[in-house]
């Protein structure tokens, strides 16, 4: 089975090709057929291989397989080929069985659209890049990977393309990401002058033998891939992308803005792991920058009305705490976070569209309420994501996951008590906002009328992620609890294990302390916002609150730093100064030619004096010499 | 002897369009367009019959070209008509007919006054070029360079829109300017190497490896190099393109962008500095800038306009500089990668002049702001659109990503900052690029408009062929590394010492099993 794996990207590229050359000439449900078709097909071979790869796991533990050379030029020959191991089996195990939901919900969201081919089609491809992304063998296919779902997310975004807010969304989407990409392309210059190749088992293995631990080249290279993954991860500096993303639709936001392409940036350092155990520096960098960046969207979260762009801070949080858990040498549990959050903020976004749409498009929380009876498959899936998020204590995937990447941000010999107390704010805030966000949605007083509710095309795929979203978490306890590490004995075939340092404190008075954080902040938010009082009405007009608004003024900064100045001097410019110096050597020549034509006067007079005084000059030059 | 009839049949195909415009518009559209399919077909099959640039004869020092033809033509001073095709002026010359019978298929309708006279320049100009590629005598080279300017000259003043004539004569006194620079530094060749050996010939085989002083040798390169550069062209000799690209026929943005520039890399690549190495690497590193800054430059310029053919007139610039920075770091990666760029920017910018050309058919206008909204007309173009600005804008999988990509690399072997600041303009041709999109099919329209049509048949054929070449370069592209290996060893292997920097020491090379064409 394990030699179908090329037809795992495959199949969603079929569907693409057809939408893209048929989709005109087919009915709604044609296209739904072959585009949500193409992906479960997708899911279902995924699962089939997957099994067989851990029932009857090959030698090498790997399974790789050429298709064919890209192309070879002298030594640098790249190939399109597929390698599948524990880390690109999750990967890919979440890609598709997560794009079928989406897709499958998709049937009916998109249904009162047009553009239903165009829809699929993007989607199609999406997946297919997405796959290809994970599946790379080497680093050039994985780049193809990489812009393909750069270029999905633009189409994506801009979809609704009518209005001009949503296509400078698109734009800012591509163009932010693509800043990280060549910061990226730069750092795979390198590694092919380091190691003759772009191979990623070869680049791994010949780390070792080439480079010395802390040597500079080693964290410029880990800084250049940073850099690319914190552009498709939406983790500062470039973060300012993902919250206007939003403008996509709801199917769009929950599969790429939400449960893959934005962690791409962790399964690329995730897979280039050797790199950044050989520079200690930049793998610190990766820790700050996945704390700063936790922190400052969390309470960026907490103050948006747009539920959508919640959500969307809040992916920016949650991945800010893979790249801790990354930065401390928590590899394992950086991707089992990386799984939970893909199922329970999925979720959210495909109950937040469900909500959107129920609700005569209207996307601001301020002006829902109240819908806790009148849409109860939505609330209770919707709450058990939004526990999911507060990482709820026991009964929730997410507690599994963060709970591993809290106590490791502080008992890894990586982790300090600095990175480990921002974790527990963010966690504070984390709980905070996902309670100020239930309460407004779903308690108090409706305030908007239901104008259609969901049918069941779009409920199962809720149910379904809800059923992962409250159980995923169980792969996985914490070693104190019981001997129960699925996830990790999984992964930790290709990634290397966490080190805690010597003298830590029991993990259980840890864990009751990260507890009693989740829950204070889930009583701090019903207190502030069941029945909100003066005090948070006033803060809400605060200068404070309407900073983390606007996302900490990074757009405001990138505007007036970068923005404005380029486009002043591309306007001024227009016409090209250099065209000046043509333009004034032509000018030169026409004032000539008027001053010469002057003397062509046609008077007689004029031109025997003309004789005379040449005569009269040549002849003294000739006396003179 | 193929070589000649590729130049006679677009002679004679052109003189009958000519007459043939006297009876009949329809015919000469035909004769022109079998005139370029012909040719079209003959190269290809060539090309498959030597696939891999081979070494079918061995005439000459190198086994890099594959046939020639060579007879007298004024034996007193040297001069000979001797053509020879090596990989690189046969993947050009492909390049050339496709391109042709493009901007054959484009100009079906558009052109609607003296149709035979069109043709007949467009087919010279198309001889023009193909001698350009194939020639090795440096009076036959200048001569066909001359022969591609003049009926160009025509083309723009006659077929061109608004402000053609001053279009016209800018593109002709700025090519011809440095055409005469170009004639002086050959003459200048040809006495230096008839007083040193007593043979006074234009031969491009015997004049190689002149014994030059270092002082003359830079002098005569420069000449070389700037009609070269005008060409391209390079920052600052560029002001030229954006007037003739944007006044142009649509044919004529379409051969000036996709064979007319090629015509100066190509000179680079041939003549500029094979005939001059060691002067060509003294300004290798002022070459790179100057084509670095033109990436750049050209980027910025192109996101300004809002005439949409002078916008991709500076994408042009930009792409340009990419050729430069490659030509210049002298390795196998990098010029490869240049014989790649020519070709796919070749197909992608003439895919988009084709696109322009369409729109202004349709809405009579180039003006951006009067576009917008276009996509619920007209998906199919746009989905065209957005593959080519895809393709500009250098994404994976398509050719262009692939020539710039390897560009890139192996300039950074050579320098890094002036790589790493062309780098920097993947991201300002995404800013273009995106914005191409935006203003012609996204938003609300502009302005009321009747409803346009979609792409006609004609035009989707034309298109549909170059979004698979495209694709087939991006995916697929060994045919053309392979055809142009023997011309870009046999450039690079007068640097080859440049080429030994690599840091891995050598005994850990088969540890490390890597791959042995390492030098």
């Amino acid at each position: 089975m394990q030699n179908l794996l090329w037809s795992i990207p495959a199949l969603p590229l079929t569907g693409f090709l057809l939408l893209v050359f048929f989709g005109r000439k087919l009915t709604k449900s044609g296209i739904a057929f072959i585009g949500a078709g193409s992906v479960c097909l997708a899911a279902v071979l995924a699962l089939i291989i997957g099994f067989s790869f851990l029932a009857d796991p090959p030698a090498s533990g790997r399974f790789a397989q050429m298709l064919w050379t890209w192309f070879e030029v002298g030594r640098f020959a790249p190939a399109v080929s597929f390698y599948l191991d524990p880390l690109s089996l999750v990967f890919v195990f979440v890609i598709t069985f997560i794009g079928a939901l989406i897709h499958i919900y998709s049937i009916e969201f998109m249904k009162p659209d047009g553009d239903y081919a165009r829809f699929f089609a993007s989607m199609n491809l999406f997946v297919t890049s997405m796959l290809i992304l994970v599946l790379a063998d080497n680093l050039l296919l994985l780049y193809l990977g990489w812009e393909g779902v750069g270029l999905c997310s633009y189409l994506l975004i801009g979809f609704w393309y009518e209005s001009p807010a949503n296509g400078y969304a698109a734009r800012k989407a591509f163009i932010i990401t693509r800043i990280g990409d060549t910061a990226m392309a730069i750092g795979l210059f390198i590694l092919f002058y380091e190691f003759g190749t772009l191979n990623i088992q070869e680049i791994l293995t010949n780390i070792p033998l080439v480079w010395v631990e802390g040597m500079t080249i080693a964290t410029i290279v880990a800084l250049l891939l940073l850099a690319g993954g914190v552009g498709k991860s939406a983790q500062l500096p470039l973060q300012t992308w993902l919250p206007d993303a939003m403008a996509g639709p709801s199917p769009v936001s929950a599969l790429i803005h939400a449960a893959t392409m934005v962690t791409a940036g962790v399964y690329l350092i995730a897979r280039m792991h050797t790199v950044f155990g050989f520079s200690p520096m930049a793998q610190s960098v990766v820790a700050v920058i996945g704390a700063a960046t936790l922190f400052i969207a969390g309470f960026s979260a907490l103050a948006q009305h747009d539920i959508k762009r919640v959500l969307a801070y809040s992916t920016i949080s949650q991945i800010g705490y893979m790249f801790l858990a990354l930065g401390v040498g928590a590899w394992a549990s950086a991707i089992f976070h990386f799984m939970t959050h893909a199922f329970f903020k999925a979720l959210l976004f495909l109950a937040a569209g469900a909500i959107i749409e129920a609700l005569h498009h209207e996307h601001s929380m301020l002006k829902m309420g109240g819908l806790k009876n009148r849409l109860p498959v939505i609330f209770w899936t919707f709450l058990i994501g939004s526990a999911s998020l507060a990482a709820l204590p026991l009964i929730s995937a997410g507690f599994y996951s963060k709970d591993q990447i809290l106590w490791y941000s502080w008992a890894s010999v990586k982790g300090n008590g600095l990175l480990c107390g921002v974790a527990l704010a963010g966690a504070f805030i984390t709980a905070l906002y996902t309670t100020r966000m239930m309460l407004l949605t779903f308690w108090g007083e409706a305030k908007t009328e239901i104008s259609h509710y969901p049918g069941k095309l779009m409920t199962v795929p809720l149910i379904v992620l809800a059923v992962f979203a409250l159980l995923a978490g169980f792969a996985e306890l914490p070693h104190n609890w019981a001997h129960l590490a699925l996830f990790s004995d999984l992964v930790n075939r290709v990634l290397p294990e966490t080190i805690l340092q010597d003298q830590l404190v029991s993990e259980w008075v840890f864990q009751l302390v990260t507890v009693l954080i989740t829950l204070l902040g889930v009583f701090t938010g019903y207190l502030m916002y069941y029945k909100p009082r003066n005090a948070v009405l006033n803060f809400k007009d605060s200068w404070l609150n309407r900073f983390w608004f606007s996302g900490w003024g990074f757009d405001k900064l990138y505007d007036l730093l970068l923005v404005r100045p380029i486009v002043h001097v591309a306007r001024i410019n227009k016409n090209d100064i250099t065209d000046w110096i043509y333009r004034g050597i032509a000018v030169l020549n026409v004032k000539l030619y008027r001053v010469f034509s002057l003397t062509q006067s046609g008077s007689l007079r004029w031109y025997a004096m003309g004789l005379l005084i040449g005569s009269i000059v040549i002849l003294t030059i000739q006396l003179m010499i | 002897m193929i070589l000649v009839w590729f130049i006679v049949i677009l002679l004679v195909g052109g003189l009958l369009a000519l007459l043939a415009g006297l009876v009949n518009r329809n015919l000469c559209r035909w004769i022109a367009l079998a005139t370029v399919l012909a040719n079209f077909v003959l190269v290809v099959a060539f090309w498959i019959s030597n696939p891999t640039g081979g070494s079918t004869i061995n005439n000459f020092d190198t086994n890099s070209w594959i046939t020639a033809y060579r007879s007298d033509w004024i034996p007193p001073f040297g001069i000979s008509f001797h053509l020879a095709l090596d990989g690189l002026s046969l993947l050009l010359l492909m390049l050339t007919f496709f391109l042709g019978a493009v901007s054959v298929l484009c100009s079906w309708e558009e052109i609607k006054e003296r149709i035979g006279f069109y043709y007949f320049n467009l087919l010279w100009i198309l001889a023009g070029i193909t001698g350009v590629f194939v020639a090795m005598d440096l009076f036959l080279f200048y001569f066909f360079w001359e022969l591609m300017l003049i009926p160009m000259y025509f083309l723009i003043g006659i077929w061109g829109s608004g402000n053609r004539v001053y279009a016209a004569i800018k593109f002709f006194i700025f090519t011809q300017a440095s055409g005469l620079l170009m004639l002086l530094a050959i003459l200048g060749l040809y006495f230096v190497h008839g007083q040193n050996t007593g043979n006074y010939t234009f031969g491009y085989f015997a004049l190689l490896g002149t014994d030059l002083s270092a002082n003359v040798a830079l002098w005569l390169m420069l000449g070389f190099m700037i009609a070269f550069a005008v060409k391209l062209p390079v920052f600052p000799f560029h002001t030229w393109l954006p007037d003739a690209h944007g006044e142009a026929p649509t044919a004529g943005s379409l051969i000036l962008a996709g064979l007319l520039l090629k015509t100066g890399a190509y000179g680079m690549m041939r003549f500029a500095v094979p005939l001059f190495p060691e002067a060509a690497a003294s300004i290798a590193e002022w070459a790179m800038l100057l084509g670095v800054i033109g990436i750049i430059y050209g980027a910025i310029q192109a996101y300004s306009q809002t005439d949409l053919k002078r916008l991709v007139a500076y994408t042009s610039v930009s792409h340009m500089g990419f050729v430069i920075l490659g030509v210049f770091a002298f390795n196998e990666l990098a010029v490869q990668g240049v014989v790649m760029q020519l070709l796919t920017h070749g197909i992608s910018t003439g895919a988009l002049f084709l696109i322009a050309g369409m729109l202004k058919e349709r809405l009579h206008t180039r003006d951006l702001d009067q576009m917008g909204g276009l996509w619920g007309q007209m998906p199919a173009m746009g989905g065209v659109t957005v593959l080519f600005a895809m393709a500009s804008l250098g994404l994976p999988g398509l050719g262009n990503f692939i020539a710039e990509f390897l560009i890139l690399m192996g300039s950074f072997d050579v320098n890094v900052w002036i790589t790493v600041a062309g780098t920097l303009g993947l991201i300002f041709s995404a800013i273009y690029s995106l914005r191409i999109v935006q203003k012609i099919f996204l938003e609300q329209p502009a302005r009321e408009r009747a409803q346009t049509r979609d792409l006609s048949i004609r035009e989707g054929i034309a298109l549909a062929v170059l979004s698979l070449s495209v694709a087939w370069l991006g995916v697929y592209p060994q045919a053309v590394i392979d055809a142009a290996k023997p011309m870009v060893d046999q450039f690079t292997s007068v640097f080859a010492s440049a080429d030994d920097r690599d840091r891995i020491p050598s005994e850990t090379v088969s540890e490390l099993k890597i791959h042995p064409l390492k030098k």
